[in-house]
C-alpha cells in the first residue's frame, strides 16, 4: 500500500495523517510539496487538514490552483484514490473534484470537539470495513465546515448515495443539532460519482488508537488497505 | 486599467457574518436596519488595450479563482 500526503504552506495535520497511514498501512507515505508537478506512483493521495495558504481568499481556494493539483486531478480522473480531510475537503471542492462548497459555520464559531458520524455508504473503497449505518465518534476542528450545494446537486448526491458520512446524535439520529456547522442535510463527507475521491470535514486520523480516546475511525484506513 | 471586483454571497445563501453584523447594529440602536450581507472587495491593475479585453480577462479571473460561483456572485467595475 503506497500513499502520498500533499503538504501545502499552512498544512498542519500532515504529521497526524502520516502517523495514521504508517500505523495502519505499514509503510510511511511519501511527502509531496504543493509546488511539485508530479505525484509519485501511489495507491492513495491524501490532502491533509490545516490552513493552506492561510486560507486567504477562501478556504482551500489558492491551494486548489497550486502546481501539484493538475496532476492530482488528472490521476483522479483515471481512478486514483484521493482522500481530503478538513482543509483537504475544502481543496477538493475548490478544485472541482467534489461538488458544492464549504462555508463559514452557521454558528460563526470554530468547533473543536468530538462528534458522532453515521456511515451512510459502505460500498466504497473508503468504508467497506464499517457496518451499514454504523455510528462512530470522530473529532472535528474547523471554522468553515458548513457544506452547501444547490438543490439539483444535493438531489444527485443523495440519489446516488454519495453522502458517505453524516453528522448524527449518539443513536444515529440525524438532527439539526447534531451538525456542528449547519451543513445541509447534516453532510460531513461525500464522494465523487466514480467513488475514488472522498472528502470529509472530521479528522479520522485523530481517532485510531486508544490514546486518542477511541479507535472508531480505523476502519476507514483499513478499508483503503483492502482496496489496494 | 484600474479594476474593482466585488464578491458577494448569492442571494439565498446563508451569510452568518452578515447576520452577526446586523445583530451588532441592532444592539447599537440601529434597530431598523435589515438584510445585512458581507462581501469582499479586490482592487487590481489590468494591462489591457481596451475595456472589452480587460473585462473579459477579469471575468476569467473571477471564474477561475476570485469567486466560487457555487456560492458567490461577482461584479466588475472598471475605472480609467
Amino acid at each position: 500500500m503506497k500513499s502520498a500526503v500533499v503538504v501545502f504552506p499552512g498544512s498542519n495535520r500532515e504529521r497526524d495523517m502520516i502517523v495514521a497511514l504508517r500505523k495502519i498501512h505499514g509503510s510511511a507515505p511519501d511527502l509531496v510539496w504543493h509546488g511539485d508537478t508530479t505525484l509519485p506512483d501511489v495507491d492513495l493521495v491524501v490532502l491533509p487538514g490545516g490552513f493552506a495558504y492561510g486560507d486567504y481568499l477562501r478556504c482551500g481556494a489558492i491551494a486548489a490552483r497550486s502546481p501539484i493539483m493538475a496532476d492530482i486531478i488528472a490521476k483522479a480522473d483515471r481512478g486514483l484514490r484521493v482522500l481530503g480531510v478538513c482543509n483537504g475537503f475544502q481543496i477538493l471542492t475548490e478544485c472541482g473534484l467534489l461538488p458544492g462548497a464549504l462555508m463559514r459555520n452557521a454558528s460563526l464559531r470554530f468547533n473543536c470537539k468530538l462528534v458522532h458520524l453515521r456511515v451512510d455508504n459502505i460500498e466504497t473503497d473508503f468504508t467497506r470495513r464499517f457496518a451499514k449505518g454504523q455510528v462512530v465518534r470522530c473529532p472535528v476542528a474547523h471554522g468553515d465546515g458548513n457544506y452547501f450545494a444547490d438543490a439539483e446537486t444535493l438531489a444527485r448526491l443523495e440519489g446516488e448515495g454519495r453522502v458517505v458520512f453524516r453528522y448524527c446524535d449518539e443513536h444515529g439520529n440525524v438532527t439539526p443539532d447534531a451538525a456542528p456547522n449547519g451543513s445541509v442535510n447534516n453532510i460531513a463527507g461525500i464522494m465523487n460519482a466514480r467513488g475514488n475521491v472522498v472528502g470529509l470535514m472530521p479528522h479520522p486520523e485523530n481517532f485510531i488508537e486508544p490514546l486518542h480516546g477511541g479507535t472508531d475511525c480505523r476502519p476507514l484506513f483499513e478499508s483503503l488497505l483492502d482496496a489496494a | 486599467m484600474k479594476a474593482k471586483v466585488t464578491i458577494t454571497l448569492k442571494r439565498g445563501v446563508l451569510d452568518p457574518q452578515g447576520k452577526a453584523i446586523e445583530k451588532a447594529l441592532h444592539t447599537l440602536g440601529f434597530g431598523t436596519v435589515g438584510g445585512v450581507r458581507q462581501g469582499k472587495f479586490i482592487e487590481l491593475d489590468v494591462a489591457a488595450s481596451d475595456e472589452a479585453q480587460a473585462r473579459a480577462e477579469l471575468q476569467a479571473m473571477c471564474e477561475r479563482l476570485l469567486a466560487n460561483t457555487v456560492i458567490e456572485d461577482y461584479h466588475i467595475e472598471l475605472a480609467g
